[in-house]
């Protein structure tokens, strides 16, 4: 069964991942720029990371003959201090032109503050500038509801942003209706204990897949985290018969009909 | 969509969801034996419950986890979510 990794951060992972995706029908792995796990103390450690994203990650992806992307911003739990991001952000746009770069993400929010707010208004202006797909984190756990509303409303506030070209991520089934409703695309992040299982990813499939706007990832990171988590999905969903057709038109082609909307996007349905 | 009306669920699922009903009696008992009811994670808990008799279960017991102001805070609060919104 082929499928799309959509959202994966592999610098966190290791060599065996990579093969098994590969191993597993993964056509293609697209990794989101996010948080390392502590804060970063300059700059420069910003422009490294996307020097890793944007050259290295490629490289020891394309060893195992997968196609890697990435997505480049700064983060929203970096985003508090305004300098430190608006510094950061003067230099994401050299990588919005890089070859393997098909967006701005994920940006988002995390606790829900006025400066995250700040920061993601921001870089969802730097996307509209450079015409460039937009990917959103929503916040975890309790803070997630008010995140993703406060989200939705920042983006349906300004005229110019195109709902098919954003796709809002980690919804779940208090957060998937308002996203699909207002017209962007839903991601439904796979994880062991947070967020959502594969049987519930399979319920809100099957309440909403027909919407042609969902797609689900991993999210696999340097937390406990499963790169394997969307094949286990694709079992999910054949315990509950859905059909071969509709499985890939699942974990394939919707992504790849969002995917494309960025030139640099190569696979095709 | 599938029609699923007509599926085994119940063969699929029920054993999965017996075996977590009872990790969830048994974390109970365990909160009670340590005495540790009166932590606002676990009043939320128990609070959540009560989601079960909803008609949307899933959604019911996320939203009773949320925060559910709609003003962005002045500033971000310190450490990571906890799963339960803390009340000061």
């Amino acid at each position: 069964m082929r499928y799309i990794e959509p959202h994966a951060h592999m610098v966190s992972r290791t060599t065996d991942d990579y093969q098994a995706l590969v191993m597993a029908g993964c056509r293609a792995v697209c990794e989101p720029a996010f948080w390392a796990g502590f804060d970063r103390s300059s700059v420069a450690s910003f422009y490294d990371y996307y020097r890793q994203l944007t050259e290295y990650e490629p490289k020891r992806a394309a060893r195992f003959h997968l196609p890697h992307y990435s997505w480049i911003c700064i983060n929203p739990k970096e985003a508090e201090d305004l300098v430190f991001a608006r510094e950061v952000i003067q230099i994401i746009p050299k990588f919005l032109e890089k070859e393997t770069v098909l967006g701005v993400g994920e940006i988002g929010l995390n606790k829900n503050s006025k400066n995250e707010v700040a920061i993601l208004e921001e870089q969802v202006q730097l996307a509209l500038d450079h015409d460039q797909l937009i990917l959103l984190h929503t916040p975890h756990l309790e803070d997630k509801l008010k995140g993703t509303q406060l989200i939705v409303d920042i983006l349906q506030q300004d005229p110019r942003v195109n709902p098919n070209k954003v796709l809002i991520d980690h919804v779940e089934e208090h957060t998937i209706r308002k996203v699909i409703e207002a017209g962007f695309w839903a991601g439904i992040t796979l994880y062991p204990e947070s967020k959502c299982t594969p049987p519930r990813a399979v319920d809100m499939l099957e309440q909403y897949g027909s919407s042609n706007r969902l797609w689900m990832n991993s999210a696999c990171d340097w937390g406990v985290s499963d790169p394997l988590s969307l094949p286990k999905a694709i079992l999910e969903l054949r315990k509950r018969s859905f059909s071969e057709e509709e499985i890939d038109r699942l974990v394939y082609q919707n992504p790849v009909r969002f995917l494309k909307q960025s030139p640099k996007f190569k696979l095709d349905i | 969509m599938q029609d699923s009306a007509n599926k085994p669920m119940l063969d699929l699922y029920f054993m999965d969801a017996r075996s977590k009903l009872i990790d969830i009696a048994a974390f109970m008992d365990r909160i009670a034996r340590n005495q540790q009811t009166d932590d606002y994670r676990y009043c939320a808990f128990v609070e959540a419950l009560n989601c079960l008799n909803s008609e949307n279960r899933a959604e019911s017991v996320l939203n009773a986890f949320s925060d559910h102001s709609t003003i962005p805070s002045a500033i971000a609060s310190p450490g990571p979510a906890t799963g339960a919104l803390k009340i000061d």
